[in-house]
């Protein structure tokens, strides 16, 4: 974090303030977590319509940027911290290959679902929670990624 | 009638696309951008490609503004070229 950074952290802090813009700052409070909402949907129907882990992940990441757009970054930060960013994404990232390697595992390819160790389900239940997990995994990846690329531009 | 829609939605890409390179404010820049993100969306929604609409909409409208203006914060407002 250069120095410049912290200058330009504090003075964004300084300028968005909350007292400066009441309607920026109410409106944004109430739109994101219907953004939030939105994110959820677009996720949990990604099986069956338009959707999925990538577009409802950069849902949940608009809202959080937006918060940390509008209300600056120091009171933005106990929705998102910007330390467990990284950890999460990487998080994210092992929940997509851990599965994919628990199938190799127990003898299929890579990410075939039908080889998951659950055998109190039919193959076809079996494939779909695959999938689920495997989004869940996408999620949290895109999601914590777009909100670290936010925090390191402004480097706070 | 389909094709006047579309072909309205055609005319205002173009329009945004050439303001949006020739403007000097680089905010109203990066905001021309992201409205024609938003109507290459809508074209991809006429031509039936709800899944590609949907990704341009979230990621073009959504998140590529946001940067941009975080991008634009850190350097000068107005161009000087």
């Amino acid at each position: 974090m250069s120095s410049r950074n912290v200058e330009l952290c504090s003075k964004e802090t300084t300028m968005m303030a909350p007292t400066e813009s009441p309607i920026i700052h109410l409106a944004s409070r109430g739109i994101s977590p219907v953004i939030l909402l939105i994110g959820l949907y677009v996720f949990f129907h990604g099986h069956y319509s338009p959707g999925g882990g990538f577009q409802g992940g950069v849902l949940l990441a608009a809202a959080i940027l937006l918060l940390r757009l509008s209300l600056g970054t120091s009171l933005s930060q106990p929705i998102m911290p910007s330390w467990i960013t990284l950890r999460l994404s990487a998080l994210g990232a092992l929940i997509f290959a851990g599965i994919g390697l628990v199938a190799v595992l127990f003898g299929g390819n890579f990410l075939d679902y039908h080889f998951l160790p659950m055998p109190w389900l039919d193959p076809a239940y079996l494939r779909y929670y695959g999938i689920l997990m495997i989004e869940v995994g996408v999620t949290i990846t895109v999601m914590t990624t777009l909100v670290s690329i936010y925090d390191d531009l402004l480097g706070c | 009638m389909h094709w006047m829609i579309e072909f309205l939605l055609f005319v205002i890409l173009i329009v945004s696309a050439v303001v949006g390179l020739s403007v000097r404010n680089l905010l109203a820049a990066a905001v021309i951008l992201t409205i024609f993100s938003f109507l290459t969306a809508a074209i991809m929604v006429s031509l039936g490609a709800i899944d590609v609409a949907f990704t341009e909409a979230v990621v073009g409208a959504g998140a590529v503004g946001v940067f941009s203006i975080v991008a634009i914060l850190m350097t000068s407002r107005k161009s000087r070229d």
